[in-house]
């Protein structure tokens, strides 16, 4: 997952990094094929060069050490609303078939099953960044028909939405998952599945999916992360916390 | 005026029942660990928490049976995941039941920024379309009057208290705080009452040497607490880093109820202040966090 998402990144971009496995994303991508990508970190942060110590959150003290701006968090929210962000990473517990994510309350606002921590930023960045990249495990109750609560905006109900509601993002782009990559219907909206990663069948990937999911007519293999890949992984991630 | 007083006095003058508390502003760095525990010890009850993402602390108070409300992005555990005090509060009233109005990191800012304005409202992008916005009864929706388009308002909050934890400042509450900053300045600007606990108290001279790193001025602040290690487990840029093993024990002892009744006893209860809690950690833990590798700033010129 960790490699596909930074293959999302493209150099030169403004990448607005979120925790967990995008944090590892990103940094994977500046030593490989975007070395001129920055990233910018929701509590005040802008760095052109990875920590030089494995993080647990983006607060920790080497993410600090060494980044080309440190300031408020206002800051950098503006430079999202402005549109001046190209790509944020997110996760979720729930996700539909048009890439609206919940991460608030499982079972919805009135019948809580399970209380999630909530959006942080992850809704922020749905709704403002140029592009947006889901990172997720790919688990039947994660992938569902419709969101029981609307944290992040996706395509709404489909294409359209997003502008019809005055959304000034552009919306989900990818979503990267433990199966496969899906990507979205240009002209609905709706999640279909793009690529799968070694050793995974499209059935798989399907009956883990809680929605009918479309199969691209040109579905692809992901490449596999090469041993320069993983030894940059294993660098940032050295215990395997994230990446076990 | 010298502001200087300690941290139980600090809580006990200017945090009281049912008060709007803001906690945790600079996210996962700077959290005031210290004053969350002497709230949880004074047993302040019916608070209003407010704080973009508060790592761990807002979890502990809410076990505690402190708080009423929460006015949050995010609650849990950064490095974990969820919160099991806050599972409990919502999903089953232990200890009491909990109202929460969620937000985003951004509308946070935008509600205190308003606050620190002493305006209304502000607008914005971000919210418009999701159940937040849905939900809410304080979030409403304008057609701009220039545009035309869409957006949402975040109404303006004001604290009656800000806390905060900084690496310094002077007896008068003039403070330096540096690294991420995340939501202290419009927090400090917005709230009634401001307290501040540092890692050093210095002269003035230190403050006025360096003024670019002043973030809130002393005529702000009501109170500064002198709490080494008082963000711990959390980090203090160029005091100490993050204390992993300690979010990740909670992680797993707070899972049960019981299991989070010992954890508060253990180590919020019985330590009566920061200095016995700091026995309780053990130096031999401290000594591990601190700075290993100086980088220190180039010193600028302010002279003429």
């Amino acid at each position: 997952m960790v490699v596909t998402g930074a293959r999302e990144i493209k150099d030169g971009e403004l990448v607005f990094v979120g925790m967990r496995l995008p944090l590892l994303a990103f940094q994977l991508a500046k030593a490989i094929h975007a070395p001129n990508a920055q990233g910018v970190f929701e509590n005040g942060i802008l760095r052109d060069r990875p920590a030089g110590k494995a993080l647990f959150t983006i607060g920790d003290a080497p993410c600090i050490e060494g980044a080309v701006w440190t300031t408020t968090m206002m800051d950098i929210m503006a430079l999202l609303q402005r549109g001046r962000v190209d790509v944020g990473f997110i996760g979720g517990a729930e996700v539909d078939r048009f890439g609206n994510l919940n991460t608030s309350y499982i079972g919805g606002r009135e019948r809580v099953q399970v209380r999630l921590p909530g959006s942080g930023g992850g809704s922020d960045i749905a709704s403002m960044a140029r592009r947006l990249v889901i990172v997720m495990t790919h688990e039947r109750r994660r992938f569902v028909e419709r969101v029981t609560y609307l944290t992040s905006p996706g395509y709404g109900d489909g294409r359209g939405w997003r502008e019809r509601m005055g959304i000034r993002g552009g919306g989900p782009s990818a979503v990267i998952t433990t199966l496969g990559v899906l990507r979205f219907d240009a002209k609905t909206g709706e999640m279909f599945l793009q690529s799968v990663h070694p050793g995974v069948t499209p059935q798989e990937v399907k009956e883990a999916t809680g929605w009918p999911l479309r199969v691209s007519e040109d579905l692809q293999e992901t490449l596999p992360p090469n041993p320069e890949e993983l030894e940059i992984i294993r660098r940032y991630d050295p215990s395997g916390f994230w990446t076990g | 005026m010298e502001k200087v007083i300690a941290m139980n006095e600090a809580i006990e003058c200017f945090v009281h029942d049912g008060d709007l508390v803001a906690l945790g502003m600079a996210l996962e760095p700077l959290i005031p660990f210290s004053a969350g525990h002497e709230i949880i010890r004074q047993k302040k009850r019916g608070l209003t928490l407010i704080g973009p993402i508060s790592d761990i602390l807002f979890d502990q108070m809410v076990g505690a049976g402190c708080v009423a409300k929460l006015v949050m992005a995010w609650a849990g555990n950064v490095m974990m995941g969820v919160g099991y005090n806050l599972r409990r509060a919502v999903e089953k009233g232990i200890p009491r039941r909990i109202e929460i109005e969620d937000l985003t990191n951004f509308s946070i800012c935008l509600a205190l920024n308003a606050g620190a304005m002493g305006i209304p409202f502000f607008p914005t992008k971000t919210l418009i379309g999701t159940d937040m916005c849905r939900y809410s009864e304080r979030i409403r929706e304008m057609v701009c009057p220039y545009t035309g388009e869409r957006l949402a308002l975040v109404p303006a909050l004001v604290p009656n208290v800000a806390i905060v934890h900084a690496q310094r400042a002077d007896a008068t509450g003039n403070t330096h705080l540096w690294g991420s900053t995340g939501v202290v300045k419009e927090a400090c600007l917005a709230a009634r009452r401001v307290i501040v606990s540092v890692e050093e108290i210095v002269d003035r001279e230190v403050i006025v040497s360096d003024p670019n790193r002043t973030l809130i001025p002393g005529f702000l602040v009501d109170a500064i607490v002198h709490e080494p290690w008082g963000a711990h487990p959390s980090p203090v840029q160029g005091y100490y880093d993050r204390d992993h093993d300690h979010f990740v024990r909670y992680h797993e002892e707070s899972r049960t109820e019981k299991g989070f009744t010992k954890w508060l006893d253990r180590w919020i209860l019985r330590p009566r202040n920061r200095t016995e809690y700091v026995n309780l950690v053990g130096h031999e833990r401290f000594q591990r966090l601190q700075v290993e590798r100086s980088h220190q700033a180039f010193p600028v010129e302010y002279g003429y």
